[in-house]
């Protein structure tokens, strides 16, 4: 009989804010340990936090993004347990009444097929500071200076069946966020981080008991450290023995999840309000404002690109994966054949972006550039074939498209007499094969254009050539 | 509500209060009252009553996300136990 896997994900990304969320200390990465603490973040006794209006401001749009429900009235909890980067003993966060409701996702599975995910709740909350544990002998150094840096909280159901669908509902999260410009997505730097939780069941039977998997820093991650946990629970469950609801970490060396062995009364969080923080009410202007400025999201993009650019559903989602691209996109789209533009992008650019381990954002090639280089495909200035080579000249070396095309003499040849010359040329210096294609072997015709291709250095119209070719070698001598 | 001595020990423990075992029974005897009037709390009728969060009828005010903290490292770190390259010491936390 078969398994059915149950997957929910809980998401923390990091909100861009400039300043924390309950004082007024930088979120810049990478600044001296503890350079940007104060009282408040500290925990030092009477400092009280007041919240930040751009945190607020952000969890509103992700809720307006994913069609949920927003609380006008949401409540601060304290999340009490004791670590030595939790300097306070408890965490900021929402718990009975999260700041942004019930909600949706649709993401698009690789087969076309689409799904909805429902996302339970998001909620605001603060980071805690990092433990540095290999630095110091028998000591751990803590710096603060993440500590009280803004989360927002993203609970999906538990609607996922595969772990094809966990990374696809990861990757459109993720995509989200960077197209409301919330969070800046860096999964590497920990500002978009996933943990995820499965279990098996038989099909129709109630939901079994899951695990918690930590630590997924990337959507490779996420898939492997799923396919590994349902192996691991089917082969305890089908040897007899019940899955242990615990906490297991994903350790991507040794591709393996393993228990995190926590203590049995750690998990005792004694939610209660905080009095340091009033209720949070939203207001119907806040909200119209945000909405206001809300930009295009991906699914409305998706369906523009489909009707503006005659693009496929698949190339569309390609396309409007991430805001960088879409915008790039739209650039070298921006007056030549839109599925054209499409086909350079997708293909030579994201090939050569890939292989170079390049982002779009620090693409060498601008936008207008490939935009030219598809223009003059287009008025028959060079061949398709050509503007391969031109694209990657520049991609590599950097130089301007016309230049290139007069200097080194790469423009198509579409003088009808030229070509004609050629064709004559390399029909007279082959009778044999033209003595084959009349008797019959059509197939000779690729040999012909590909010399007469090679003659004119890859320069020659393959239209003309083709067109030539075929009225010389059916007109009988 | 029974608030048995495991219970005290069990609460001791996760609010990190070393409490001392001979203190164990008089606490359970004082919290037993407490929470026997929750219980008579629990009597009334709440149906239709909001939770409360805050005893103010206020709303939380926000605050512009304008950088007005600056490094004042030394400052906040003078009190620590023990500090080494503007990172805090702590006994180690990991196996």
């Amino acid at each position: 009989m078969d398994w059915e896997v149950v997957i929910g994900l809980e998401v923390h990304a990091q909100l861009n804010t400039a300043t924390k969320i309950f004082c007024g200390c930088p979120t810049t990465f990478g600044a001296e340990p503890n350079s940007h603490t104060c009282p408040v973040c500290l925990a030092m006794p009477g400092a009280l936090p007041v919240l930040n209006e751009a945190a607020v401001d952000k969890a509103i749009a992700f809720g307006l993004a994913i069609g949920a429900e927003l609380n006008r009235h949401s409540v601060f909890a304290r999340k009490n347990y004791f670590y030595p980067d939790l300097p306070k003993g408890y965490q900021i966060s929402q718990y009975e009444l999260p700041v942004v409701g019930k909600g949706r996702l649709t993401v698009q599975m690789a087969d076309g097929s689409e799904k909805v995910i429902g996302v339970t709740r998001a909620h605001l909350e603060e980071d805690a500071g990092k433990s540095l544990h290999e630095a110091f002998v028998g000591q751990t150094g803590i710096d603060l200076n993440r500590a009280g840096t803004p989360l927002l909280e993203i609970v999906s159901e538990p609607d996922m069946r595969s772990s094809a669908e966990a990374v696809a509902y990861l990757k459109k999260l993720h995509a989200l966020v960077r197209y409301l410009e919330i969070c800046d997505g860096n999964m590497q730097e920990g500002s978009f981080r996933c943990d995820a939780n499965v279990s098996l069941r038989r099909p129709g039977a109630p939901f079994g008991t899951r695990a918690e998997i930590k630590n997924l820093n990337s959507f490779r991650f996420l898939e492997k450290a799923i396919e590994y946990e349902i192996l691991r629970q089917k082969d305890i469950l089908e040897s007899g023995g019940s899955i242990v609801q615990e906490t297991r970490l994903y350790d991507a060396n040794r591709d393996e999840t393993r228990s995190m062995r926590n203590k049995e009364e750690a998990n005792d969080y004694r939610y209660f309000p905080d009095p340091d923080l009033l209720p949070l009410v939203l207001a119907e202007a806040r909200i119209e404002k945000v909405r206001q400025s809300l930009p295009e999201l991906p699914d409305a993009k998706r369906e523009r690109f489909m009707q503006a650019y005659q693009l496929s559903a698949y190339d569309a989602g390609v396309l409007t994966a991430g805001r960088d691209l879409a915008d790039y996109y739209e650039r070298v789209a921006d007056g030549v054949e839109g599925k054209l533009a499409a086909n350079w992008v997708m293909g030579d650019l994201l090939g050569a972006l890939n292989k170079a381990g390049v982002e779009i954002q620090d693409c060498p090639v601008s936008a207008e550039k490939l935009r030219l280089l598809v223009q003059r495909i287009e008025d028959k200035t060079i061949s398709g074939k050509i503007a391969k080579e031109i694209f990657e000249e520049i991609f590599h070396q950097g130089g301007e498209i016309d230049a290139i095309i007069d200097s080194r003499g790469l423009r198509q040849i579409t003088d009808v007499a030229a070509i004609a010359a050629m064709v004559d040329e390399i029909i007279a210096a082959n009778p044999q094969q033209v003595a084959g294609f009349r008797a019959g072997k059509d197939k000779l015709l690729g040999f012909f254009v590909g010399q007469v291709m090679k003659a004119s250095q890859g320069k020659a119209n393959p239209d003309q050539v083709n067109a030539l070719l075929l009225e010389r070698l059916q007109k009988p001598e | 509500m029974a608030f048995d001595e495991d219970a005290v020990r069990r609460t001791a423990y996760l609010a990190r209060l070393a409490l001392p075992m001979d203190e164990v029974p008089a606490v359970a005897n004082q919290l037993e009252k407490i929470m026997a009037l929750v219980e008579e709390l629990c009597a009334i009728s709440t149906e239709g009553v909001l939770p409360m969060a805050h005893p103010l009828d206020l709303e939380q005010p926000l605050r512009p996300d304008q950088v007005s903290n600056h490094d004042e490292r030394q400052r906040l770190m003078a009190s620590a136990p023990a500090t080494e390259h503007g990172l805090f010491l702590v006994p180690k936390v990991i196996e």
